[in-house]
């Protein structure tokens, strides 16, 4: 048995087995469905929703997922970079900065909705405008601890400006970029359940709603796992792979 | 490149401290020309700018008031072009008191960086790989090295693009005394294949007459030089060499005099 134990995988693998077993005596003690399902009831309600329009509804969160989370990198990591590397702009933009991360999630999504209506740009635009400031936040402390020193490197052997951002500013950010990513990923799809159920009629979060006017917490829970284990396997298949290629120079 | 002479009639130096912002004058009227193929040594005190001095020759610090002229039959005419824009080297090489070299690249991509345009870049590297000593961890990254090989990596570097001058900046310090006399030696085999013009900063006598063709000794600051000495000695130098020995009194003791 304590071979056994040595071994990661299975370590890791006990454990959610133990969380599923937790889950099942649990819902039997309870002994009632609206509060807590047992685990076979949510795996037969995963069945059942799959055959209609669960993957429909997933699809349409993630697409809104990736979107928002693609605009927030994009805009936060520009901002952010500036900010790091222009004392004068960072003194003009940190109080916004500061503002923008203490306004509500919700506060946002209603604004852009009566901004720009209930629509799909108003949505995804809502989604990506909470994330900006903590990418922005996350880039500007790696852009202030890039090393000048190998910057001076490039600049000393002629190389344009475009080539220093691409070949010493960028490395030197990976981490910085690798962990605004993985933070972006698990609050985006948090906040895309939310406008969805605000001012959407489709996707998980719109679906959720409609089973929590039935209190069919079964479909609830079997919504949210499918999705969670989607979240899951791109942090395992997608970020967790590139984090190690680009930074295995580490010690 | 034919030589080139510096003047550097102020260098100021800000420090800025939490308290205090003060100002130190580095150079006051500093003046020295190097001929081609000259390897010249800078030994002073530390503190004394020679990293500064450096720095300013490299075009990496543009903020001194003063003018670097490249040879010409006479420097009598000043252009003054020059000395408003500051004229910089075209093919310039600096090997760095740290190695300096990117961490996400392996030894080889550290080599090419500087001539990774050009179409032969991945002979030359291999070609200073080899004559560094290095081949075997072509593909290791640089914190993998220990700090000798991190200083042959570097020196392969600044060597790679063929510069017509090369700087460097103590390159062999705080390294012990068997690394230090390979590098030495390695250094002075690398030179001899196209002599660029070299400037060697250096706090260490030994290491100046052994490698230099000349050495102007810095006073403390405000800089100034305090004497150039051309060295007649035939390489390979043996620093307990009769001749070795007796110079070196002889500078220090020249030097310790002009001080006071």
């Amino acid at each position: 048995m304590n071979t056994i134990l040595k071994n990661e995988i299975f370590r890791r693998f006990i454990s959610i087995v133990f969380l599923i077993l937790l889950w099942e005596i649990i819902s039997k003690i309870i002994g009632d469905k609206i509060i807590l399902p047992s685990p076979n009831d949510v795996g037969e309600s995963i069945k059942y929703h799959a055959l209609n329009d669960l993957f429909h509804h997933v699809s349409i969160t993630l697409v809104r997922v990736f979107i928002a989370f693609f605009l927030a990198m994009v805009i936060g990591s520009a901002i952010g970079i500036l900010m790091g590397r222009r004392k004068k702009l960072d003194d003009y933009l940190d109080g916004w900065l500061i503002l923008a991360l203490n306004v509500p999630a919700l506060v946002t999504i209603i604004l852009c909705f009566i901004w720009f209506g209930l629509n799909e740009v108003a949505a995804v635009l809502a989604v990506a405008i909470n994330k900006i400031p903590t990418v922005t936040v996350i880039l500007r402390e790696g852009t202030k601890a890039i090393d000048e020193r190998l910057v001076q490197v490039g600049k000393l052997y002629n190389k344009s400006r475009f080539e220093i951002i691409k070949d010493i500013i960028v490395p030197q950010l990976f981490p910085y970029f690798i962990s605004a990513a993985r933070s972006g990923l698990a609050l985006i799809w948090k906040i895309v359940l939310v406008v969805e159920l605000l001012g959407r009629s489709n996707g998980v979060g719109f679906k959720i709603n409609e089973f929590f006017s039935m209190f069919d917490t079964t479909s609830i829970l079997a919504y949210t796992l499918v999705f969670v284990l989607i979240i899951m396997s791109i942090e395992w298949l997608l970020v967790k792979p590139t984090e190690k290629k680009l930074t295995e120079w580490r010690l | 490149m034919n030589g080139f002479k510096i003047t550097i009639n102020k260098k100021v130096f800000s420090l800025k401290n939490e308290r205090k912002e003060g100002k130190i004058l580095i150079f006051k009227d500093l003046e020295f020309t190097i001929k081609k193929g000259e390897f010249l040594s800078l030994f002073g005190p530390s503190g004394c700018g020679k990293t500064t001095l450096l720095n300013i020759i490299s075009g990496l610090d543009k903020d001194y008031n003063g003018h670097i002229q490249p040879w010409s039959k006479t420097f009598q005419k000043v252009n003054k072009e020059d000395i408003s824009r500051k004229y910089s080297f075209s093919n310039i090489s600096y090997m760095f008191q740290n190695p300096r070299l990117f961490p996400w690249l392996s030894t080889i991509e550290n080599i090419k960086y500087p001539i990774k345009k050009q179409r032969n870049a991945d002979k030359i590297a291999n070609d200073l790989l080899k004559k560094v000593g290095l081949e075997k961890y072509k593909n290791q990254y640089p914190n993998r090295l220990s700090g000798g090989m991190q200083r042959r990596v570097a020196m392969a570097r600044a060597f790679a693009p063929n510069p017509n001058i090369l700087l460097l900046d103590e390159p062999f310090i705080s390294l012990d005394k068997k690394i230090s006399n390979s590098l030495r030696k390695l250094l002075l085999q690398l030179w001899k294949r196209n002599k660029p013009i070299i400037i060697f900063v250096t706090h260490d006598l030994d290491e100046a007459i052994e490698l230099a063709d000349r050495i102007l000794f810095l006073s403390n600051i405000p800089s100034t030089i305090l004497l150039d000495y051309a060295i007649n000695l035939k390489r390979p130098r043996n620093q307990d060499n009769k001749n070795f020995i007796s110079l070196k009194r002889l500078l220090s003791s020249a030097t310790k005099s002009k001080k006071k």
